[in-house]
């Protein structure tokens, strides 16, 4: 027993040391060639990346700020991973994040009067039942044949903002002063504002967010329905002929992975904005997709991942700032960063499997 | 009855479904070669950048769009070398090229938001102007919206009558089938890829010059996601591409003009009605669908891909 | 007898109308990774003749005619056509020297038209064209060598045997002159090979090449001008075929060590019914068939096997006995019990287990190691603390136990299974079924592609479990090998039931003629 524990642990080590080689090697890619497109658009990479960089580690307010900037990363990454080891593409992070922020605002502006340590549950499960029955009708016509998943989450992204739109300058808009020009709701309530740490903006949905992390690897690697689900994901029809229930499975997962993207949701207006507004997310589902996807769906490497691009993307609001360069720039980086990932599947999709068959071996 | 908005919505109808026709018309032509393209948002967008810049610059609205045209045929080589030399996942690719897309269109035209353009010269309909109740601009079309029928015939033609279009189709049903009969597969797709692109990039310039003759970030407002939509609902036969671009060109319309006549919809409510009835579309074909579609396709939109 | 790697010259000259080979191969050798598939081969082609090359699944008979086909190049030797050096380097460039085949699995497009299909292979085809204009052709090479089809047809209505004559016109059509056939008569019935072999004596006739590659010596007997025996990646030997006789090809095939085929004994009493349907019909899925009012009983110390053409129902028949599929009408009762209502899941962990079709495809996780796919037979086994965690150790010994009971080589329990054998992975499927000891056993086309031990090892495994009182539904392609395991043998054809023979009923015309729907042109 003793020596396979040691062969596992050192065919782990070896794995993890290649595949963050590999993540090393994409996002250098990516990063270079990044920094091409902003030279091509007349600014200075160099400048870019260094002001970037001394921002978010060189300060503690810039590493705080990169922290805020990582929660939202690290539940929607989850929240695509998961649905991902089922054979699942889940691409409706942003609607589910959305609708996850919906029900919570709902939930913090009728509930005025709960203290806050009953406040904040509440307005976690709202957050999780949001985005959870958002992205289970997804899961739901997939279930049964009829659409793919991926073209509803898309379609999904468009509708859930509008509806959040159509609340805001509706039925909860704010005639608060200067709100005219700024549509948004009223202010929650106090109680409704999720806790804060060490007087930063780092908030509880980081930890929301690492347990979510934590309970995706556990029940994957050990639990009897995460063997379930990678067999799902791994052949649908022998799963199937094994008696696991595809249908529950599909619409179960993607319940559970859109109530974590909602958490993200609900985290940012109630942690970060303390009310809700119209288009609140800079497209923190499709960071979430893009960092499952760079990661290969591995818990260690959406930890990574989420970090690094959480350096990146506060690097992208002070480019804003400082040099002009639009923000849906980023938009760009994203693609470059998918279409290395992408276009390299034999290296991508080792890293998939060496991680996957490892954590196989361990049982 | 309000004849105003009537005669309105059926003018508007075609004008607003052509673009979304060329880009029906070439992604059929994709799936009829195997391949599901999410990502024909960003070209779109694309072309719709390229297209109103040239024109800006050159002052040539042809000009321009012959430029988006082409730059949406390159363009659209991201997703081929993806799908097609890498065999990576059609869907995330699409999802690839879309990001790409959206970034890099706002990138190009932002120098341009807003501006003006002097679009097209259009021709009314024949005939038309004898009636009391025309208006000048009523039923009155630039060449780009009269060619999209012709258009459509040809891509018919193209895919059932040319040997061309039975190594296409043979390789959308079957590349091994295909291979076996000894066709190129790589290259037909990339032919397919670029066609596409080119559709699309058009489609989109048309946009930007000649209907709202402006450009502004993300102004193609889903019609991408639409278009994959059109392709099912006309089950990828480019002649009853028409009548599912005409329906969609009609419910845009009757967006717009309702708004315009002070319709009491929300703006926001308006504006889900494409996303919702794409997303009815492809919920009406069901499971069944996945057996009309082209052999390869099937799987990618059921999910088993 | 010959050793291996001799090539004999023929015993009969008269077999073959030309002495002039159409296609020569000589020292052909194909490795692949686990395997020699091809060792320094020769064989010449004659035209005007039927050669057959027989041997065992596995022999490396494909893979020669691959070779020449241009699907596999080879690692050594040399093929002349014609007389004349030839490179194949792509099935394109074998098709232009005039060699073409047919497939076990076909290269049909499905939605596409018959017409359409062969148009993909005329030669010379116009840049804009209508697929009419084939037709005429179709229509003329039909008539002159039987290969009649309706060239308006879409080739998904077709039936099997109309879909291979689509096959051979496409290759009459690209002007092959070199007809490879790759185990054909695997999906046809017994009247519709005949059929086959009278094709074969037309084609002969204008000179036509042609190769038919089968395991089965009752075929080679009846259509062979020569046969050539391939056993383990060599030439037994080559002999005519009109002095050819049954133990001569059984010795050049097993070199005088006949396997044991399974012996199996006369049924015990018969037990209660463990599986019954009772008027049950499903809904069609898409291109699949529905079954229709189908009534069957399958009793304990019971193999019910099913004959039938390909996608007459045998997968909707499985899939409806597992669970998989619910029943439009009728009831399904297991063990007694009415499961009717039952979930796939339920079904399984009241004693039902199977081997399906396809074990990568449809059987196991392919990148799953055996021990998390023996796992996943039976997980709730296997789930400690409310499922938060698996025992490993266990599923390990039950892994080893039931190998053990199977009499099976033992296979390590920690590598994926892709990585196995066909029979590897045959076996690794049964003892992970087995091991649960189910009552009912539903196989489904289980020694398909197996090579000949594994496939005894199978079948042996099957009675075994009807000896000990369970209940067998046997699904086969394999006339003999139901023949020869059946208690009860039922005929399968558009979804019902439509024959019903006990081993000394069994007329092999008769039951081909049920599987077709012909009525019995010839007894």
């Amino acid at each position: 027993m003793r020596r396979v524990w040691a062969k596992v642990v050192g065919s782990l080590k070896k794995g993890w040391s290649i595949a963050v080689a590999r993540y090393a090697m994409i996002l250098a890619i990516a990063l270079i060639a990044y920094a091409a497109v902003l030279f091509l658009a007349g600014k200075d990479p160099i400048k870019a990346y260094a002001d970037t960089f001394s921002f978010a580690l060189g300060t503690s307010y810039g590493f705080s700020e990169v922290l805020v900037r990582m929660i939202p990363l690290l539940l929607t990454a989850v929240a695509v991973a998961i649905p991902s080891r089922l054979g699942l593409i889940n691409v409706g992070g942003e609607g589910q994040l959305y609708m996850g922020a919906w029900l919570a605002t709902w939930g913090a502006i009728t509930f005025t009067s709960l203290p806050q340590s009953v406040f904040i549950p509440v307005l976690i499960v709202m957050g999780f039942v949001g985005g959870g029955c958002w992205a289970a009708i997804a899961g739901f016509l997939r279930a049964r044949g009829w659409v793919n998943e991926t073209i509803t989450t898309l379609l999904m992204n468009y509708i859930a903002p509008l509806i959040v739109g159509y609340s805001v300058y509706g039925m909860w808009r704010s005639r608060e002063v200067g709100s005219a020009a700024f549509p948004q709701t009223v202010a929650f309530p106090d109680a409704a504002r999720l806790p804060r740490f060490f007087g930063t903006r780092v908030h509880l949905g980081l930890i929301l967010g690492l347990v979510a992390l934590l309970a995706f690897w556990f029940v994957m690697a050990r639990t009897k329905w995460g063997l379930k689900m990678r067999a799902i994901g791994g052949n649908p029809e022998a799963a199937r002929r094994l008696g696991i229930r595809l249908g529950l499975y599909i619409v179960v997962v993607m319940f559970i992975a859109g109530g974590i993207a909602g958490l993200a949701g609900m985290a940012e207006v109630t942690a970060l904005h303390g009310r809700l507004r119209a288009g609140f997310s800079p497209g923190y589902g499709f960071m979430g997709f893009l960092i499952s996807w760079l990661s290969g769906g591995s818990p260690l490497g959406i930890l990574v991942m989420s970090f690094v691009l959480a350096i990146v993307f506060s690097g992208g609001t002070l480019l804003q700032i400082t040099q002009g360069v639009p923000f849906s720039a980023i938009n760009v980086l994203m693609a470059i960063i998918l279409f290395v990932v992408l276009a390299n599947p034999r290296f991508s999709l080792a890293v998939l499997k060496r991680g996957l068959t490892v954590r196989g071996r361990w049982q | 009855m309000n004849w105003d908005l009537l005669l309105g919505v059926l003018s508007g109808t075609i004008m607003y479904g052509v673009p979304l026709l060329y880009t029906t018309l070439g992604e059929v032509i994709g799936q009829r070669a195997g391949m599901v393209n999410l990502g024909l948002e960003g070209i779109l967008l694309v072309g719709a950048a390229v297209g109103f810049v040239t024109s800006s610059l050159t002052g040539n609205p042809w000009l321009g769009l012959g430029v988006a045209a082409v730059a949406g045929s390159v363009f659209n080589l991201a997703y081929g070398f993806l799908v097609i030399t890498r065999n990576a996942n059609q869907l995330a690719s699409g999802l690839t090229v879309m990001f790409l897309g959206m970034g890099l269109s706002a990138m190009i035209g932002r120098g341009f938001v807003g501006g003006g353009s002097s679009g097209l010269a259009r021709y009314q309909i024949p005939g038309v102007s004898l009636f009391s109740w025309a208006t000048k601009s009523m039923f009155s079309y630039d060449l780009v919206v009269y060619l999209a029928f012709p258009v459509a015939v040809l891509v018919w033609w193209l895919l059932f009558r040319t040997r061309w279009g039975l190594s296409i189709r043979a390789v959308g049903e079957s590349p091994s089938a295909a291979f076996a009969a000894g066709r190129r597969i790589s290259l037909l797709k990339y032919q397919a890829t670029m066609l596409c692109g080119l559709f699309a990039g058009l489609a989109g310039a048309h946009l930007s010059v000649a209907l709202a003759r402006t450009w502004s970030e993300g102004m193609t407002g889903g019609r991408g996601f639409i278009a994959v939509a059109l392709v099912i609902f006309s089950k990828w036969h480019p002649l009853r591409a028409i009548v599912g671009a005409m329906l969609f060109g009609g419910a845009v319309t009757l967006q717009l003009q309702l708004q315009a006549h002070g319709a009491a919809i929300s703006p926001f409510v308006l504006n889900m009605i494409p996303y919702v009835l794409t997303l009815g579309v492809l919920l009406a074909w069901g499971g069944a669908r996945r057996f009309a579609a082209p052999g390869g396709l099937g799987r990618v939109y059921s999910g088993e891909e | 007898m010959r050793s291996s790697g001799d090539v004999t010259t023929l015993a009969n000259a008269s077999a073959s109308g030309s002495a002039t080979p159409i296609a020569q191969l000589r020292g052909i050798t194909k490795r692949f990774p686990n395997v020699v598939a091809n060792d320094a081969v020769d064989l010449d082609l004659f035209p005007g003749e039927v050669h057959a090359l027989l041997g065992e699944n596995g022999a490396g008979k494909s893979t020669l005619m691959k070779i020449l086909y241009g699907f596999y190049s080879c690692d050594d030797g040399s093929i002349r056509i014609d007389d004349e050096e030839a490179r194949i380097s792509s099935p394109l460039e074998a098709r232009k020297l005039g060699i073409g085949m047919v497939f076990q699995v076909f290269t049909l497009i499905p939605a596409m038209t018959v017409a359409e299909n062969i148009a993909l292979y005329v030669p010379a085809l116009p840049v804009t064209f209508d697929a009419r204009s084939v037709s005429q052709t179709i229509n003329e090479l039909g008539d002159k060598y039987g290969l009649r089809v309706d060239p308006g047809a879409t080739v998904r209505d077709l039936a099997i045997g109309d879909q291979q004559k689509v096959e051979v016109l496409k290759l009459l059509v690209g002007q092959a002159r070199i007809l490879i056939f790759d185990e054909a008569t695997r999906v046809l019935a017994p009247h519709e090979i005949e059929g086959l072999f009278e094709i074969f004596e037309m084609l002969k006739k204008d000179g036509y090449a042609i190769v038919f590659i089968t395991h089965k010596m009752r075929e080679v007997l009846a259509c062979a001008d020569r046969i050539t025996v391939m056993k383990r990646g060599r030439i037994s030997g080559t002999i005519g075929g009109r002095g050819a006789t049954e133990s001569a090809l059984i010795e050049l095939m097993f070199g005088g060590a006949v396997p044991d085929q399974v012996a199996k004994g006369g049924s015990e009493v018969l037990g209660d019914p463990i599986l019954e349907l009772q008027g049950v019909s499903t809904h069609a899925e898409g291109i699949g068939v529905g079954l229709r009012d189908v009534d069957l009983a399958i009793r304990a110390g019971e193999i019910a096997g099913v004959a039938g053409v390909s996608g007459n129902g045998q997968r909707e028949l499985g899939d409806v006995i597992l669970g998989l599929t619910a029943c439009a009408r009728g009831r399904r009762r297991i063990l007694g019990a009415d499961a009717t209502s039952w979930s796939a899941g339920r079904i399984r962990s009241s004693g039902v287990g199977f081997v399906p079709e396809d074990s990568l495809g449809m059987g196991v996780v392919p990148w799953m190691t055996l021990a998390q796919n023996a796992a996943l037979g039976n997980v709730e086994a296997y789930a400690r603390h409310g499922g938060v965690s698996i025992d490993w150790e266990h599923v390990q010994r039950d892994i080893a136990t039931s190998f053990d009971e199977l009499s099976f080589e033992p296979l390590e329990a920690w590598v994926p299974v892709r990585t196995f054998s066909g029979g590897q992975l045959q076996r690794a499927v049964l003892s992970r079924e087995l091991g649960r000891h189910p009552r009912l056993f539903i196989a489904s086309y289980p020694t398909r592609g197996l090579d000949v031990r594994s496939a005894i090892a199978t079948r042996r495994v099957l009675v075994d479990l009807r000896d000990r009182g369970g209940g067998v539904l046997l699904i086969s392609e394999d006339l003999d090998e139901l023949c020869r395991l059946s208690d009860r043998l039922l005929v399968l054809r558009d979804g019902r039931i439509v024959g019903e023979f006990l081993p000394h009923e069994i007329d092999r015309h008769k039951i081909g003629h049920l599987m077709t729907d012909s009525g019995g042109k010839d007894a």
